[in-house]
């Protein structure tokens, strides 16, 4: 099971145990911590907070599978993983799942051998400029300087799209968030672009936030989503199911506050079974009856996640807008749990 | 007659392996050999293992494919559609350029705040003790991202250029204007400077895709051929200094020599610069220089020079006083007695260093990544890594085209150290 | 006839020198205005002192310490000076500081790592050459002093910290004790210092990871057992196969024994203190834990290139050359993504340990080729009178290395070992690179992730710069302190 490592006992406590080959989900129960591939610090989506524990978005979803699996929500081991290191972390088995702001695309699934496993944010590239300058269309942008974050998929986009438009830019290529945004606060660049849920964080914390718009073209599709190896299909399906019984509990009405009121009280046959009081759905995949009760009370159900780390209250002020559920004219939607 | 007795020859004992000194330096040899085989052979296994494990293959071949990404700033040209091979060599363009522009920047720096702190002048001694101490006490990367930061908050704006028609029509002058006789727009996204242009072009001709100028070629091969007359006419010059202890003037000659063939030259061709323009949102024509590459050029620049000072310094004081005290008897002024004397004695010192120096700022260029300066780290390193996810191709070239850079700069320049060395007959 | 010769019979009072030469003047005229260069030169650098004081002056007076975040730290700016007054934001450091110098080391636990550092101090004083008894005890005295002063505050800043499981009071006095006694061995026996300096990798590593005391205890043991075989086989077998044989039997005990007898140990006697995981560890604490521990780490390693880079047999020479030469050609950063990314393809597979533990390896080897060449340097300094002395004497390669050349050699290299940890030290920021919480951009990025800090950009890379600055200044100045002390040695 355990291979030792060359440096031995030196490091003996700084060593994780090897991965077994039994599968992600066995050894994440064996070693009763999640690994969790996060952003190195990204405002609203996943940072440590003063106390270094970690807050954010993309951060809750490892607490709900965190408490799926082994019971308890801060049993999260966060690895910070930069755009170049993310997926080789995850290919290597340095984490059990990333929840890191990806993208979805058909290369990363197939090429890099990464299964996304849901979409927890619908997102799409969008651009701010000066309100000044006078644009009021990203296609009005030629000749224009662009500020974008390297290695994304925002750059390639960017290329597509002004090249489907057949105009012109100059890219001004920057290291991360925070760069772009002083960047483009400087003037260096006219507009800046990257996901639209970026845009309008960069926005809210700007002084002068009445002069800058963000314009309304949305140039490019990008579902982040939880990400898992390839090839391991049964840890997927406990991630997948573990973000899906999030955006259940939402459509369910079910909340952090009343789960337990719910749970004593509800006739419902589908929030019996999510809850794990009919039928027995988490030994299907592998874990006990009230998987999915810890889970959405690790962190709320999707919408209270939402609305307590980017929603409109906080100072991020994300509409719900396609993450809305498809009750509400979104695009979340959980599949059955039968 | 003494008699010496021979030596009883010894037959030859397996053991003689570990205890014959004659032997054991074989024996060890022959172990090394065998654990470093042995300790290859596992990488390799391993390698092949996770490979096979990861469902992956070493395969070079998205060299040849679309990159799909832009690149500021190109040496030759490539566009979106060019393959992730051609931006590498766009990227390692990049680097060399940063690399060689650093190197001898940093020289200069290094050379002139040497010198300059063991001025007698209290004021600059010290400037150049702080500048010296505080880049040399300073993570590099963080002098890059100020330098950065520096340019893009302290320029103006490329509006600031315009002048509205109010403004012309009130005869206000714009908030900012170009430098250097109207030909240099300083903005805060990047220096456009003039571009030459020349009007009866010789053509040009590509190999591997990257065009060659006939036209520069022609300038470039006739600069040298001035450069070998005028080094033959300056040879003419010292023998007949040497036979008669005349010198015939040779200044005008030389400046003829040098300048006048490269003038008619530029003037057949029909040479003129395209000066920058405001045009829409930014500066059109011209080359603009963005600032990712001028930021991390004078940060590395500024930082190997701090490094230089010091070895600079160091040459210089291991020169005996009695040295600069012979020269001054002979009446030679301080500089002329720094140029003349010291320097050339201080550079068999300073040279090694120096070498280790170069090296370490062409390594350092990899950290434009945090200014996002596309270099080889960020091409093939960065993003071609990034959007193919081929982790172990790309690291493995990149550390092969550095260690093939390093392996080339320092036999250079041990090549002009041997030259250099103090000659013993 | 009267001669009128006129004798003076005292002398003049020796009259002031012209204004022009004496005083301030003078001063101002031989060291500014010697002449016109130097007169520009002089006006030039003034010009330049005053517009960076100029332009950064108001900034840095107007200074807020006391915020909740940005937007009120620019509120109180504007209402302090008037609109459009710019200032720094310093209640950012005054919130984070501490995830600067620890990263997210347990709160309550932050009296470890403050301890090992001073320890780090001790345990290097007895090889640092920084002179006698004398000195050393002050510098143990004033660690003490400074480190129990540290700890108070670090109590008063974080109340937690008292009340903490494993810290608190008698965490304090222990620290007192510990390093009071320290203090008195450096006075009554300086020799026995030495003994720490031993030690202290594996106190460093205990504190600083804590877990069970076994395991340090086990991987000390494993020295042991490399000495106690190498000196039961040496005088058979010879320095090399001896050394070998040890660090067979080493392995073994590393690899295969030692996990159960401290298993059995910790299950008798189980004394533990909290375990921390590497992956809290950050900010300067990081950087420390990279650099010294690399540095610690390739002194043998530089030590046996350098010696094999001199050797007289040419595979080992071959080896040497090739392999300091490949790491001196390759960027750091480049090694960092090996570390990072490349590393699981050359490891056996499903061997999957620490990042930060596998940037210290790759460190270590940079780190060792700039070492040997270092070490190479004192070699090549050693006149050959030396040599040919220990030859004389009958020595034979090790004992001339142990007695003669490595003391030697390896003083003269102490200032070039210096320059090296100063380095490392500032290239301990790229790990920022590969995700990890380095002082400048790692936790940088994490303050500016908060949302009330975001934005913030001048003032995480002053302060962060300052310590950096403090730290290689004061390194460097021991450096040519000690470079012009073993000169005059040399004499």
């Amino acid at each position: 099971m355990n291979k030792s490592v060359f440096l031995g006992t030196l490091a003996a406590s700084a060593l994780l145990a090897g991965i077994a080959s039994a599968g992600t989900l066995d050894d994440v129960k064996a070693r009763g911590e999640l690994i969790c591939g996060v952003n190195t610090g990204l405002t609203g989506f996943g940072a440590p907070d003063a106390n270094g524990n970690y807050q954010g978005f993309d951060v809750a979803v490892c607490k709900a599978v965190a408490a799926a699996v082994v019971g308890d929500a801060s049993k999260v081991k966060y690895v910070p993983t930069t755009g170049e290191t993310r997926f080789t972390a995850l290919a290597s088995g340095e984490v059990d799942m990333l929840a890191r702001n990806s993208t979805w695309t058909f290369s990363r699934d197939n090429d890099l051998k990464l299964d996304f496993v849901a979409v927890n944010y619908y997102d799409g590239q969008g651009f701010m400029v000066h309100k000044d300058l006078g644009v009021s269309s990203a296609k009005e942008l030629d000749g224009a300087t662009i500020c974008i974050q390297t290695g994304t998929t925002t750059e390639l986009n960017l290329a597509d799209f002004f090249k489907a438009n057949n105009i012109s830019y100059t890219p001004v290529t920057v290291a991360d968030d925070s760069e772009a945004q002083r960047q483009y606060l400087a003037g260096a660049c006219d507009s800046f672009t990257t996901d639209a849920s970026g845009l309008a964080a960069v926005r809210a914390t700007m002084p002068d936030a009445e002069n800058h718009v963000i314009l309304p073209e949305i140039i490019s599709k990008e579902p982040l989503g939880p990400a898992v190896r390839h090839g391991d299909n049964n840890w997927g399906d406990v991630v997948r199911w573990s973000f899906y019984a999030l955006v259940a509990a939402e459509e369910k009405g079910i909340t952090q506050a009343n789960i337990e009121e719910v749970a004593a009280s509800t006739q419902d046959p589908e929030v019996k079974r999510l809850l794990g009081l009919e039928g027995d759905l988490g030994a299907m995949m592998g874990l006990d009856k009230e998987w999915a009760k810890r889970a959405i009370a690790a962190s709320g159900n999707y919408g209270e996640i939402f609305a307590a780390t980017i929603g409109e209250s906080t100072s991020i002020g994300l509409a719900r807008g396609l993450n809305a559920l498809y009750t509400q004219g979104g695009l979340q939607y959980a599949p059955p749990f039968r | 007659m003494a008699h010496v007795a021979s030596v009883p020859k010894e037959p030859f004992r397996l053991s003689m392996l570990v205890y014959d000194t004659r032997y054991r330096s074989y024996t060890i040899q022959i172990v090394v050999l065998v654990l470093f085989l042995a300790f290859l052979a596992w990488l390799l296994n391993n390698t092949i293992v996770n490979l096979a494990a990861k469902d992956k293959d070493i395969n070079f071949s998205f060299l040849f494919q679309r990159a799909g990404y832009d690149i500021d700033q190109q040496l030759i040209p490539y566009t979106n559609d060019s393959t992730h091979g051609r931006a590498l060599f766009v990227g390692l363009l990049n680097t060399l350029l940063v690399a060689f522009i650093g190197c001898i920047l940093a020289t200069v720096i290094g050379v002139m705040a040497g010198v300059l702190r063991l001025s007698h002048n209290w004021v600059v001694s010290r400037l150049m003790t702080v500048y010296v101490e505080t880049f040399r006490n300073i993570p590099l990367l963080l002098w890059i991202i100020l330098a950065f930061v520096v340019f893009s908050e302290t320029a103006p704006a490329p509006r600031d250029f315009r002048v509205t028609e109010e403004m012309a029509a009130a005869g206000e002058a714009p908030a900012a204007s170009k430098i250097l006789f109207d030909s240099v727009a300083f903005t805060n996204r990047g220096t456009s400077i003039p571009r030459p242009y020349l009007d009866h072009p010789l053509g040009s001709f590509s190999i591997l895709d990257v065009p060659i100028n006939l036209s520069v070629v022609a300038a470039l091969a006739l600069i040298a051929l001035c450069v070998w007359i005028n080094g033959r006419l300056i040879a003419n010059a010292k023998s007949v200094q040497e036979a008669t202890g005349e010198r015939p003037v040779t200044w005008w000659k030389s400046l003829i020599i040098l300048f006048a063939p490269i003038i008619a030259l530029l003037y057949a061709l029909g040479f003129h610069l395209e000066y920058p323009e405001l045009k829409g949102f930014n500066f059109q024509g011209g080359i603009n220089v963005a600032h990712s590459f001028t930021a991390l050029l004078i940060a590395i620049s500024l930082y190997t020079g701090a490094f230089i000072a010091e070895a600079v310094r160091a040459g210089i004081l291991a020169i005996s006083k009695g040295q600069s005290e012979a020269a001054y008897a002979l009446g030679l002024r301080p500089g002329r007695t720094m140029r003349l004397v010291i320097l050339p004695q201080a550079l068999r010192v300073i040279v090694p260093p120096l070498i280790s120096q170069y090296l370490n700022l062409t390594k350092n260029t990899t950290l434009g990544m945090a200014i996002s300066y596309l270099d080889l780290k960020g091409t093939l390193g960065g993003i071609t890594l990034n959007q193919t996810g081929r982790e172990l191709e790309c690291m493995l070239l990149m550390m092969l085209i550095y260690l093939v850079l390093s392996l080339i700069i320092s036999s250079g320049m041990n090549v002009f150290n041997t030259a250099m060395k103090l000659k013993e007959r | 006839m009267t001669k009128a010769t006129f004798v003076r019979k005292e002398m003049l009072p020796p009259q002031e020198a012209p204004a022009s030469q004496r005083g301030a003047i003078k001063w101002a005229r031989e060291n500014l205005f010697s002449s016109p260069l130097n007169a520009i030169l002089t006006i030039l650098g003034l010009l330049t002192v005053v517009l960076l004081v100029k332009g950064a002056l108001p900034w840095l007076l107007n200074g807020v310490w006391e915020a909740g975040s940005l937007m009120e730290c620019r509120e109180i700016i504007a209402a302090r000076h008037g609109e459009g007054a710019t200032g720094a934001c310093w209640a950012m450091v005054r919130e984070r500081w501490h995830q600067y110098l620890f990263g997210f080391y347990p709160q309550p636990l932050f009296w470890r790592p403050t301890l090992a550092f001073a320890l780090m101090f001790v345990a290097l004083a007895p090889v640092l050459y920084l002179g006698n008894r004398t000195v050393n005890t002050i510098m143990a005295g004033v660690v003490t002093v400074l480190t129990v002063l540290a700890l108070i505050g670090i109590s008063v800043a974080f109340p937690q910290a008292i009340a903490g499981a494993d810290a608190g009071v008698a965490a304090l006095l222990a620290v007192v004790i510990v390093l009071g006694a320290l203090t008195a061995v450096a006075w009554l026996a300086p020799r026995k210092l030495m003994i720490l300096t031993l030690l202290y990798p594996a106190i460093g590593f205990y504190l600083l990871w804590g877990g069970s005391i076994w395991g340090p205890i086990g991987a000390l043991a494993g020295f042991a057992i490399l000495a106690l075989v190498y000196s039961l086989t040496k005088g058979q077998l010879g320095v090399v196969v001896g050394t070998g044989a040890g660090v067979v039997a080493a392995m073994v005990w590393w690899l295969a024994v030692q996990s159960h007898i401290t298993g059995a140990l910790h299950s008798l006697l189980p004394f533990s203190i909290t375990h921390v995981d590497s992956d809290e560890f950050g900010g300067f604490l990081l950087a420390f834990v990279i650099g010294v521990t690399a540095i610690a780490a390739s002194l043998p390693m530089g030590i046996l290139l350098a010696l094999g880079r001199r050797s007289d047999m040419p595979l080992i020479k071959a080896l040497s050359v090739g392999f300091i030469e490949f790491i001196r050609g390759v960027p750091l950063i480049t090694m960092l993504f090996t570390a990072s990314l490349l590393l699981q393809y050359f490891l056996p597979p499903r061997t999957n340990f620490d990042l930060i533990l596998r940037v210290i390896i790759l460190v270590t080897f940079f780190s060792a080729a700039y070492i040997a060449e270092v070490v190479r340097g004192g070699l090549a300094a050693l006149p050959r009178g030396q040599y040919e002395a220990a030859d004389a004497l009958g020595l034979d390669y090790w004992q001339a290395q142990r007695l003669i050349i490595m003391p030697q050699a390896l003083k003269i290299s102490i200032p070039g070992i210096v320059s090296s940890f100063i380095g490392l030290f500032k290239d301990t920021t790229l790990v920022a690179l590969v995700g990890l919480h380095d002082p400048l951009q790692g936790v940088t990025k994490v303050v500016r992730a908060a949302i009330e800090w975001k934005g913030i950009y001048w003032e995480p890379y002053i302060f962060v710069g300052l310590i950096f600055f403090a730290c290689c200044f004061s390194m460097s100045r021991y450096s040519m302190y000690l470079e012009r002390k073993l000169k005059r040695d040399h004499r």
